[in-house]
């Protein structure tokens, strides 16, 4: 047997911020699916989801109904998260610590603090580092991207313009953090200081970004992803990941496009094999266009 | 001394695998190539193989569908070694507990996934590990992470966690609950390719009979 004395249960730590990344580095290369109760829970992880995300509609349904978006009922996230074994995310509106502690009290393993839901707060976002669960947040560019790092996100993914089923804002918004990250690695100190301050960034975050040449927490793709092409183009745009909202449970047959997409993220760069795997899926969801979505419809520009 | 080294990329954290292979094989002088294995016909030229951690249910999903789990497990019999890490170890067991989870049978441990919790009870500790190059506790970070449960007659327990065994050496093969990819300090890294005698890496053998 081991010594024992070296291994003192006293040291053990919760909520450090290498637990918390090391959460979201797990999900990596994996697909994340939006599902409204247990049954479609159940689904999404025969279909090989990496995790879920528990919430009372998906974005096409949230954008359908309008109104005041707010946190699932309590309960019906618990039953999702007895449902299946692997982890269960929640969305809480911006700037809701309320709801973010509610859900962490359920048991959610990560919490999105999400422009899908209506913004609690219209200047602060929640001050993620005093709570032992990981956030994940959206994010347009780079700017917006490092001050959710610095508040505390152990995830960043772009926001789309989620339930259009549209992925051309997921694409802008990847294409724009990269192209950022792009021009700061040809900068010098000052420079670079200076776009932290241009960019209202924090300098350090700034810093350690063009140094690692990617963002310092893992980035996933969400927002208007609705087949296994677009999952495959978001990899392609040098995601981690890849968050599935109205796309499944939207199409005509979830199973089959759930399982179609987790294979098309493992064969991102095998146009033969996408091609087999795009094959015979029934019909996507019905999904609207941006360029038709008048301004004041649009949920990216939530949360700064 | 040149090595090929894989990491079953399926799904899970596999670049921080193939950063801790480097550093592990440069801090003894060997050059590594590293393979990202997402299909069939990479694993048969690799001298050591990484199994990373995610999410088990996944994992094992596409390591069958993509044809990858009969060419681990020739891996394995042919005595080369493999580094299963959380997931990688679920999958790796003889028995998961968990009928989501077709298990390759690479080790004689039952695991219980999800053993110390959801992520709210994830931690990180000091680690006493056997084996290691030196005495030092390890920095070990536990996500969710199982807990082995059963250990068959030929698996050595190489730590414990509240009296629960967390890193198994069986063979050719070891397995741990918790991250050693996560932090710095490669020792698992170097314990299971490098530092295991029941482990055959022909590369190295050329090397040591030079």
């Amino acid at each position: 047997m081991t010594d024992t004395a070296a291994t003192d249960l006293e040291d053990l730590r919760r909520g450090t911020d290498l637990v918390k990344r090391g959460f979201a580095q797990m999900q990596k290369g994996g697909v994340i699916m939006d599902v409204v109760n247990p049954e479609q829970a159940r689904i999404a992880e025969d279909a090989g989801a990496v995790a879920v995300m528990a919430l009372e509609a998906v974005p096409a349904d949230i954008r359908k109904r309008g109104g005041v978006a707010r946190m699932a009922d309590p309960a019906d996230v618990q039953e999702i998260v007895e449902e299946v074994s692997i982890p269960v995310m929640g969305k809480a509106r911006i700037g809701h610590t309320k709801e973010a502690q509610i859900l962490e009290a359920v048991g959610v393993d990560m919490i999105d603090e999400s422009e899908v839901l209506t913004p609690a707060d219209d200047a602060y976002h929640i001050d993620k580092r005093d709570f032992t669960a990981p956030f994940v947040c959206g994010a347009r560019n780079l700017g917006e991207a490092l001050r959710r790092i610095e508040e505390g996100a152990a995830m960043i993914r772009t926001k789309g313009e989620a339930g259009t089923g549209d992925v051309n804002q997921a694409v802008h918004h990847q294409r724009t953090i990269k192209g950022e990250i792009r021009k700061l690695e040809g900068m010098s100190h000052e420079e670079r200081e200076a776009y932290a301050r241009e960019i209202e960034a924090p300098a350090e975050l700034v810093h350690e970004t063009a140094e690692m040449g990617r963002l310092p927490v893992v980035n996933f793709a969400a927002g208007g992803i609705a087949t296994p092409a677009d999952a495959a183009l978001m990899m392609h745009h040098e995601c981690d990941g890849i968050f599935v909202g109205s796309g499944i449970f939207g199409a005509e047959n979830p199973p089959v496009m759930g399982e179609a997409i987790v294979e098309a993220v493992n064969n991102w760069d095998d146009a033969e094999a996408l091609a087999e795997i795009s094959k015979n899926l029934g019909k996507g969801m019905k999904g609207d266009a941006n360029v038709d979505l008048p301004e004041e419809e649009k949920l990216q520009g939530r949360g700064v | 001394m040149s090595l090929t080294a894989g990491v079953v990329a399926v799904q899970g954290d596999v670049e921080e695998h193939a950063d801790a292979i480097e550093r592990a094989a440069r801090a003894r002088g060997a050059e590594v190539t590293v393979h990202e294995i997402r299909e069939s016909g990479v694993v048969p030229d690799c001298d050591l193989l990484a199994m990373p951690g995610g999410e088990s249910t996944t994992i094992s999903r596409l390591v069958h569908s993509e044809g990858i789990a009969p060419e681990i497990r020739e891996h394995v019999a042919a005595g080369k070694p493999l580094l299963a890490t959380c997931a990688g170890l679920i999958v790796a067991s003889s028995e998961p507990n968990d009928e989501r989870v077709d298990e390759l049978g690479l080790l004689d441990v039952a695991v219980e996934r999800n053993a110390f919790g959801r992520q709210k009870d994830s931690f990180e500790a000091p680690l006493s590990v056997d084996g290691l190059a030196d005495d030092d506790p390890y920095p070990a970070v536990f996500i969710r992470a199982p807990a082995i449960d059963d250990v068959g007659g030929d698996a050595d327990v190489l730590a414990s966690w509240d009296d629960r065994p967390v890193a198994v050496r069986e063979g050719p093969v070891v397995g741990t609950a918790f991250h050693p990819e996560l932090t710095p300090d490669s020792r698992i890294h170097g314990l299971a390719f490098f530092e295991n005698a029941a482990a055959d890496v022909p590369a190295l053998e050329v090397e040591k009979a030079r």
